[in-house]
């Protein structure tokens, strides 16, 4: 009982100090540093590297949600993100290419993410074929560029601002840079996409609309997947199953050039690979502009008539409809809306990644997208940002650094105490007896049988035999060597399993999301007051 | 000529003729009520009104202009508005977001002025405010614009419905059971509120209802459906001496309330 009231205590404090505006920039400043200090002097040889880059990592990419929640002058908010993103993440990139990687990913889910976040969070319609959008942009980027033989081929370098397209004999030249405006073609295709999906399912709602989506989104794969000779001759589109290799990535500027070089000579750096790093620099400024005109978009669509129409739409259609709102235009609208976000991250993708194969567009990627919605806040644009980074970071770097880690100790024959396999078992044990006595205390404390819920009985005993078996098996273990943990339970084969328990567990306890939208959370609150007006 | 003339209405829903060969002339500027026993076709008449429905054959001229194949956002747009009998506001928005949907049809809005902020999309959210500012004051619910709808009282959520009804401007606003479910000093406040809606906006007031009082009360009109057919129509005195009604409607149901309220008037 005392130690629950120290640490609310402590807790208590803790968030009073943050309300001032001083101690949280401070507060702020020091966690952003000691994050990016760890993560310089981290040294890949090191046996216990992936556990550190794993606790150190994750903190830096939710700075900027960090920073957002505190209350911090909102120029002050804005400068220290944008420190964030344009120069501590390059520079922190350079240092190890896989944190660039795994924030480029981010951003590209981020995307995904938010485009989803239109069509299902804002406007109510659920979609699980949003993945398809995605394809077409991929391809569409794909098809121009790969060097194998397909209908469509671009001739000039891509490096040049004159570009010449070929489209089956017919060929047509831009002036234009090629990758940023096939972005803007990538997002008007998918943006027609999305209004040929949105018309034949405009009547459909909720489990119909997502079983057709669902559909669509197969159709689509299935499409790239058998499009390599279409016709007699045969006319090859995607290159089928193979999938298009070798895609094209657009030029790298001088100015980025001449950011590596700044960087390398203050910094003392001495980058390897120049020339994929700075390709991949360019990804991530690319990506991360990319974003903040989506979520921009996206924030002035919310706040706005149409936003306002696709809730209304969400909450009641006919009464929406007898109200004004144009039903299969606004729908058509969200549907496009979503779409064309996906059709511009598409091309990137396909660009950052050289290759592009039917496998990268399953239903499991739509899925994985619409459970980062879920996560982060359905209809809450920083939320859903939040989701994405999480789940990927889970995906992308947690889990398999953990079992990677397991990995390291067993190659060292990492041999782990008897001490401490006891003070673990026993801080479990005291956690299970926690929750033991809150199901056991009104059966302990009162006489009164009436109240007492047997099933609390049940669980409570349960959880104090589970109590005493932990602390049992932890004294009778002896010094564990690592090299003896079993081959089944290899951390690597339970990612999604892992990642399937903390999508039920955060269901539980935080069923809106890590960050919901606003109007959510106020609805959410309200049953809380009523409960407490009730029990006075 | 009125400024809706509904003529020889008639909708089937299989064997069931709801609405048959009905025929309505509102007046502008009046207050008129439509009665009838549950099952009527009262519902059905203005869901055919509003374009929910779409009439099997008649006629429906409101302003000079047919709204027959209208959707029924176009006949939102056309200056006929309604509420729900069964209240269906937007539950989850707030009061203030839920009165600001029923301005979309008076809005001009293009996904390009939308993203850009451009064309006057600034001044025109102002309006919007500003608009539906001064709509929550007139129903009474200024202090409640930002509670989530779903959780105001009975009362409040039909004051919403209302304001709602009214942002778009209307000529004409359907009231269905406005007064469903209020104790006797919320029906003649609600009254009252009809009666501003046409007095101080303007606005021809069309309600269904069955609380004998507010019908007797308010309405100018009265028009009586029984079994999807108009029985009658006129004005609160001639209706109250109608046999045909009495026999269809006042007879079965609300002659007690009738009296109750000759009661009152006498006493």
């Amino acid at each position: 009982m005392s130690a629950t009231t120290l640490s609310n205590g402590l807790f208590g404090n803790f968030k009073r100090v943050l309300r001032n505006p001083t101690y949280a920039f401070l507060g702020l400043l020091i966690y952003i540093t000691v994050t990016i200090v760890v993560l310089s002097l981290l040294d890949r040889r090191s046996v216990i590297f992936p556990l550190l880059s794993t606790l150190a990592f994750p903190p830096l990419v939710l700075a900027p949600f960090v920073t957002l929640a505190l209350p911090i002058d909102n120029r002050l908010k804005g400068l220290i993100i944008l420190v964030l993103l344009f120069i501590v993440l390059p520079v922190i990139g350079m240092f190890d290419g896989s944190y660039l990687e795994l924030a480029i990913q981010i951003c590209i889910f981020s995307g995904l993410a938010l485009g989803l976040n239109i069509v299902v969070g804002f406007a109510g319609l659920l979609d699980l074929g949003y993945i398809a959008f995605f394809a077409v942009g991929a391809y569409l980027w794909a098809m121009f560029t790969s060097p194998v033989e397909t209908y469509f081929k671009t001739s000039g370098a891509l490096v040049g601002t004159n570009l010449t397209i070929h489209i089956g004999s017919s060929a047509l030249v831009i002036t234009l840079p090629a990758f940023y405006t096939f972005m803007i073609v990538g997002v008007v295709v998918a943006g027609i996409g999305g209004i040929l999906l949105g018309l034949p399912v405009l009547r459909l709602r909720g489990d119909y609309l997502a079983i057709v989506t669902l559909g669509f989104g197969e159709m689509i794969r299935i499409l790239a997947q058998n499009s390599d000779s279409v016709g007699s001759p045969p006319i090859n589109f995607t290159n089928g199953s193979q999938g298009l290799n070798g895609v094209g990535k657009p030029p790298i500027p001088q100015f980025l050039r001449d950011f590596v070089a700044t960087v390398e000579r203050l910094l003392h750096l001495d980058v390897a690979n120049v020339q994929p790093l700075t390709q991949q620099l360019l990804f991530y400024f690319i990506a991360i502009v990319v974003i903040v005109i989506i979520v921009l978009v996206a924030r002035r669509l919310e706040n706005s008539p149409i936003g306002r129409a696709w809730t209304a739409i969400r909450e009641d259609e006919v009464a929406a409809i007898a109200m004004g709102v144009p039903l299969v235009r606004m729908k058509l609208t969200a549907f496009a809306m979503g779409a064309s976000f996906a059709g511009a991250i598409g091309v990137l993708y396909a660009a950052k990644q050289t290759f592009v194969s039917p496998e990268s567009f399953s239903l499991i990627q739509s899925i994985s997208i619409l459970a980062m919605v879920i996560v982060g806040g359905i209809g809450s644009i920083q939320g859903v940002l939040l989701g994405a980074a999480v789940v990927t970071l889970l995906n992308l770097q947690v889990l398999q650094n953990l079992s990677l880690q397991i990995n390291n100790w067993r190659n060292n024959k990492v041999v782990v105490p008897q001490v401490l396999i006891i003070i673990a078992g026993v801080i479990i044990a005291l956690i299970l007896l926690r929750f033991a006595w809150k199901n056991l205390k009104p059966w302990i404390k009162s006489r009164n049988v009436s109240s007492v819920k047997p099933l609390n009985i049940l669980i409570g005993t349960l959880l104090v035999i589970l109590a005493a078996a932990v602390v049992f098996i932890s004294l009778a273990s002896g010094d564990f060597p690592i090299a003896n943990w079993p081959n089944q339970l290899e951390l690597a084969k339970y990612q999604r399993f892992i990642f399937g328990i903390l999508l039920i567990v955060m269901m539980i306890f935080r069923p809106a999301g890590l960050l919901p939208a606003a109007r959510r959370r106020l609805e959410l609150q309200t049953p809380k007051v009523e409960k407490q007006a009730e029990e006075v | 000529m009125g400024i809706l003339e509904v003529n020889n209405l008639t909708k089937k829903f299989g064997g069931l003729t709801a609405v048959n060969d009905v025929s309505i002339s509102i007046e502008q500027g009046s207050i008129s009520a439509i009665i009838g026993p549950n099952g009527a076709g009262k519902t059905t008449l203005f869901n055919l009104l509003t374009g929910i429905y779409k009439p099997d054959t008649g006629t429906i001229n409101f302003g000079g202009r047919s709204l027959i194949g209208l959707r029924p956002d176009q006949v939102n747009g056309a200056g006929m508005s309604r509420t729900f009998q069964s209240i269906r506001m937007f539950p989850g928005m707030t009061v203030f977001e839920n009165v600001m949907v029923g301005m979309h049809s008076r809005l001009r809005i293009s996904l390009f002025q939308t993203i850009t902020r451009l064309g006057g999309f600034n001044r025109q959210e102002k309006r919007v405010h500003e608009k539906t500012t001064e709509l929550l004051e007139f129903v009474g619910l200024s202090d409640k614009g930002d509670e989530i709808s779903r959780n105001l009282a009975y009362g409040d959520q039909r004051r919403v419905e209302i304001a709602r009804a009214l942002a778009s401007d209307p000529q004409l606003v359907l009231l269905d059971e406005p007064t469903a479910g209020m104790n006797p000093n919320e029906s003649v406040e609600a009254m009252t509120l009809f009666r501003r809606i046409r007095d101080e906006r303007g606005v021809t007031v069309v309600l269904i209802e069955h609380d004998m009082r507010v019908v007797m009360g308010i309405s100018e009109k009265i028009s009586v459906l029984d079994y999807g057919q108009k029985i009658a129509e006129g004005s609160p005195v001639d209706i109250r001496t109608n046999p045909r009604v009495i026999e269809a409607y006042l007879g079965r149901r609300a002659t007690a309330d009738m009296e109750a309220l000759h009661g009152e008037k006498q006493s």
